[in-house]
């Protein structure tokens, strides 16, 4: 609903009318701590003016009242631990992503957004997604640190190089709402931005399909690796299988464990002499510099289409 | 009233006052250096904890004999200095222009074999992060990194050695002239304090680098 | 002095601006009052220059597509606003200027420690800060004063090392100053001058000190880091190495954090001793304060990750900075009620100084609010680097830190130069400087909310109002700043001579002439009494 003067952004997730709420809360603290301070300097100033009538001499001060020194540190240590608790359970509650959220994929590069849903459907600088449903994030950059923020949804997550960082909502209103970097990036980052679109089911359904060839992500993923030549030892027991791998606890060469989610695979394919599975020689060779941060994801998307083991593989 | 040819600066009431004035002073500008290297040891110590592997590697390949070496060097040249501070403390110029040559000698002869037959000899080998790093070997990556906190660490705890030097230098010239006596060292003490400063960050860095994984 | 000898007119007496002529008597002075001069003289200068820039900014963003740069030299323009705003302004601000005017005179002493480490203190600055405008004209920097890696490290081609190494070297200023103030005020007080007889300022300025020596050192690592990976290509950040651009975050707001509570305590000192002077009254509270500027030095350096809540640090992490910064605010609140709690029956006049500390009370306590929505992890992560912020730290830094600077300025004015200025002119100026002032800042709050982010040299049409709005309070408060430069330089010539103690003050620094001559006192004070005796002094006043 525009307003002629907004003070808000709508509230187009599940997650904004809490963050709402506590702003509201906030805002009433303040408003009243900020009136009483400047009410009571206002007064004070003007009843006590020098040469008023209840201009004092400065006998018999009253310059210290321990009572009241305790009161007021322990209201407002009363109420920034309300406010504490408040923020960090919103916070912690919607930290994770429910399982059955939809995942779409994020490159952000100095100075625009690739997006690109499961199915293989690409876009830029816009985020088509349907209503009412989980909406997982799956972010990196190509290059310095950005940040997808969508005021509406009263969200935002910084996109780091070398690494996946995730956000989630759920839009709860169909429309287009803006989204914008941001995480000063350089000279184009206040360029660096667009509209997510949340349509209807039936809509989303029908622009997933439209334009698209029908190549899947893990079906790119899989043209991948045969091209850059994988199966030659993952298809022949010279590498560890990927059948099932995704979400998997691997057991390394120096004893440690770790869960095979996206930056494990991430790290696998770019540095493979970091973390050596188990049992297997450290022949593979790296793949940096080959294969870009988009197919990185296509492979990672065939991986997981070959059988997951689901298990905690929440990137922060 | 002070003049000119007070052992005690205009500011001071007095040569206590003055004494304890520079010794808080020194111990203040030494927690600022403690800040310094602090957070070039906290971002090391993350690493190697992340890294163990690949930082193991890196330590092996530094010389932990020269590295010994130039500890006992480093401590020596402690006691010298140690000395230099009691010889001007009893008035005794000779020695203290004896001890602080001795300091600035073995000072020396660390940078030298810092410098010439470490750092040359690591770049010569392809181990100088940014100008000259092949190192192909398992956790490439990560000894790289250790190397870039190697050259960071060692060079700046380097500078420090050779400010140091510099110091030294200067007091040198000022012991010569009969500048010291009993009723004026505190520069030598306060010369003291950041020396010994110096060879602690040293006596640290050497185990956090050099003896990183089992050797024997 | 004899009090008949401090009452004789300026130019017959010697003091301390007339006991040498000769640049040389100023480019080689020891003399404390004569750096925090120098210092003065400084700062305003680079204080024009942030200010060109920002006025440049708020131009530009009259229009939604950005009125008069492009983003290239927007981007340019708000970095260097923060360099030099933040380390060649509101850092030495108060310490350098009033600090080294008056801490040796507040506490009875001829100079400071070490006067030579002083004046080698303005060197170092003058350095750093001319290497700064070198890296202004010679193009730019263009990474925020954040330095975020790897923007800065290996994207930015702009003149970051330049930068980087005018703020490593003014660094050092910062720690020989806080050096400095500790040993003084630790070794050289007055007899009888024992800690809880000290003015709030010097605790203040103690309290500040501590964080200079502790925390400055942590930026200096950081930015020669940043040199050597940008420089040598030594990646310690360089996630291609197994680097952490995250780590440097850490480091950066390791002292940024403190960094801004260097900022702000100096100014609370300050508006101690405005409300006492100008109520006639003792302060409300006094060890409360003292303990508070303390805790609130302790407290500052454990809440950095603050600024990274969303930057893919761990929840656990957020959860512990954000309790932390929640306990980091309980000091200043209580500051606040203590100052509002001296006006209670006190004697309260309006002269200029006087309407910067309650303009300071006022625009703290909503800054100061408006931290604890940034403290709130649910909040953060909605208005986490958008105009919300901006507008939060500008309460503090402007509405606080300035306002209480420039309150200062014009209570020690008489002690520093001897003379008056024109009190009209400077209520009318603080009055302008407050108005224009919350019409430029607090339709940013707003402007956070909507979800307009900040370091955008253009928005989308929807924000335009409400900049356009911010822009005006902007030329608004611009206007305030013209016109205490124009009548504090007027007043040097021309200003009616003060005398001792115009505002018949507590403290030591009253007692002497004004300005002071070369060494202080004639005779080193001795201290009987609590600090803001104004019982006592109302009865000398009576009975004289």
């Amino acid at each position: 609903m525009p307003h002629a003067f907004p003070l808000f952004p709508v509230e187009g997730s599940t997650a904004a009318p809490g963050v709402d709420q506590l702003f509201y809360f906030l805002t009433a603290v303040s408003v009243f701590f900020s009136a009483l301070i400047f009410l009571l300097i206002f007064y004070f100033a003007i009843k006590y003016r020098r040469g008023s009538k209840d201009d004092t001499p400065p006998k018999n001060q009253v310059t210290n009242n321990i009572p009241l020194e305790v009161l007021w540190t322990v209201i407002p240590l009363v109420l920034v631990t309300i406010i504490f608790f408040w923020g960090a359970q919103i916070f912690v509650k919607d930290a994770r992503p429910p399982r059955d959220s939809t995942e779409i994929f994020v490159v952000g590069k100095q100075w625009m957004w690739h997006i690109e849903h499961t199915n293989g459907k690409r876009e830029i600088n816009a985020l088509h997604i349907p209503v009412n449903q989980p909406i997982r994030l799956t972010m990196t950059s190509q290059d310095v640190i950005h940040d997808f923020f969508v005021p509406a949804f009263r969200v935002k997550k910084d996109v780091l190089p070398d690494r996946y960082t995730s956000e989630w909502f759920q839009a709860t209103r169909t429309g287009k709402f803006r989204f914008f970097c941001n995480q000063y990036c350089g000279m184009g980052h206040s360029l660096m931005r667009g509209w997510v679109y949340v349509m209807k089911p039936e809509d989303y359904e029908k622009w997933l399909r439209g334009g698209v060839s029908g190549i899947t992500m893990a079906d790119q993923g899989e043209k991948l690796y045969h091209q850059f030549g994988c199966i030659t030892c993952h298809g022949t027991g010279k590498g560890p299988a990927f059948a099932g791998l995704y979400g998997k606890t691997v057991t390394l060469s120096n004893k440690q464990t770790v869960v095979a989610n996206e930056a494990y695979l991430r790290e696998s394919i770019l540095y493979p002499t970091a973390q050596i599975v188990n049992g297997y020689p450290p022949i593979m060779p790296t793949f940096k510099g080959q294969v870009s941060e988009d197919q990185v994801l296509q492979l990672i998307a065939y991986i997981k289409s070959l059988g997951s083991t689901e298990r905690n593989t929440g990137t922060p | 009233m002070h003049n000119s040819n007070s052992v005690v600066a205009e500011q001071f009431d007095d040569r206590i006052q003055q004494h304890e004035a520079s010794n808080l002073g020194m111990w203040i500008f030494l927690a600022t250096e403690i800040m310094f290297f602090g957070g070039l040891f906290t971002g090391y110590t993350i690493y190697r904890n992340l890294y163990t592997s690949g930082f193991e590697t890196a330590s092996h390949l530094l010389n932990a004999k020269l590295g010994a070496f130039n500890t006992a060097v480093l401590i020596c040249s402690s006691l010298t200095m140690a000395l230099a501070v009691h010889a001007a403390q009893t008035g005794k110029r000779k020695k203290l222009i004896a001890y602080l040559l001795s300091t600035m000698s073995l000072g020396l002869v660390f940078i030298y074999i810092k410098f010439i037959l470490e750092w040359h000899h690591d770049y010569l080998e392809g181990l100088a992060p940014g100008l000259h790093f092949t190192y192909a070997g398992p956790h490439a990556r990560h000894v790289e990194l250790f190397f870039c906190f190697y050259f960071v660490m060692t060079g700046v705890h380097a500078l420090h050695m050779i400010v140091g030097e510099g110091v030294l230098a200067v007091l040198l010239v000022m012991a010569w002239r009969g500048r010291f006596s009993t009723e004026k060292y505190n520069p030598i003490e306060m010369m003291g304090l950041y020396w010994h400063f110096v060879d602690i960050v040293w006596i640290f860095l050497f185990p956090l680098l050099y003896l990183l994984g089992a050797r024997f | 002095m004899s009090s008949a000898e401090a009452e004789l007119p300026i130019e017959s007496r010697v003091h301390y601006l007339n006991a040498d002529y000769g640049i040389k008597s100023w480019l080689l002075t020891t003399d404390h009052k004569r750096i925090g001069l120098m210092y003065l003289v400084s700062i305003t200068f680079f204080f024009c220059f942030g200010g060109v820039a920002a006025t440049l900014m708020r131009l530009n963003l009259l229009e939604p597509q950005g009125l008069l740069v492009e983003p290239e030299t927007y981007n340019k323009l708000f970095s260097m606003h923060g360099i030099i705003m933040v380390f060649f302004f509101l850092i030495p601000s108060i310490p350098a200027v009033l600090g080294n005017f008056l801490i040796p005179m507040m506490i009875g002493a001829r100079d400071v420690a070490f006067p030579r480490l002083n004046l080698l203190s303005w060197y170092v600055f003058m350095t750093g800060g001319l290497l700064t405008l070198y890296a202004v004209i010679a193009g730019g920097v263009d990474t925020g004063w954040t330095f975020y890696t790897p923007l800065s490290t290996q994207y930015s081609n702009t003149h970051v090392m330049a930068a980087a190494a005018g703020i490593f070297i003014a660094g050092f200023s910062s720690i020989l100053t806080g050096m400095n103030f500790v040993v003084t005020i630790h070794k050289m007080r007055a007899p009888g001058l024992s800690w809880f007889r000290l003015p709030l300022f010097i605790w203040a300025m103690y309290a500040t000190s501590i964080i200079f020596i502790l925390g400055t050192p942590v930026i200096a690592i950081s930015l020669v880091l940043i040199a050597l990976e940008r420089w040598f290509h030594v990646g310690i950040f360089d996630p291609a190495l197994g680097g952490d651009p995250i780590l440097f975050q850490h480091m950066f707001w390791f002292y940024s954090h403190p960094a801004v509570y260097v900022m702000i305590l100096p100014s609370m000192g300050v508006v101690s001793e405005l409300i006492t002077t100008f109520s006639r009254k003792k302060i409300f509270g006094y060890h409360f304060i003292a303990f508070s500027s303390i805790a609130i030095a302790a407290i500052g350096f454990l809440v950095w990750g603050h600024h990274m809540f969303v930057s893919g640090q761990s929840i656990y992490a957020g959860l512990v900075f954000s309790a932390l910064s929640f306990a980091v605010a309980i000091p200043s609140a209580v500051k606040v009620f203590n100052w509002t709690a001296t006006l209670y029956k006190g004697s309260i006049s309006y002269d200029a100084p006087m309407l910067y500390a309650l303009g300071f009370i006022g625009l703290f306590t909503i800054g100061g609010l408006t931290g604890l929505y940034l403290s709130t992890l649910a909040i953060d992560q909605h208005v986490h680097a958008t105009y919300f912020v901006v507008a939060h730290f500008h309460y503090i830094m402007v509405g606080g830190a300035v306002m209480g600077y420039l309150g200062g300025i014009h209570y020690w004015w008489p002690k520093i130069s001897g003379r008056m200025y024109p009190d009209g002119w400077a209520r009318v100026a603080a009055i302008i400087i407050f108005v224009g002032f919350n019409l430029t800042f607090f339709p940013q709050f707003i402007l956070g909310y909507l979800g307009m982010p900040r370091r955008y040299a253009v928005y989308p049409a929807e924000y335009h109002t409400l900049n356009v709005v911010s822009t005006a309070g902007a030329s608004i408060l611009g206007l305030g700043y013209v016109i205490p430069l124009i009548y504090l330089i007027w007043s040097m010539r021309y200003g009616r001579e003060a005398g001792p103690n115009p505002w018949h003050a507590t403290g030591l620094e009253w007692t002497t002439a004004s300005p002071p001559p070369p060494h202080n006192f004639e005779e080193t004070p001795v201290v009987t009494e609590e600090p803001y005796s104004y019982d006592r002094l109302a009865e000398e006043i009576q009975v004289a």
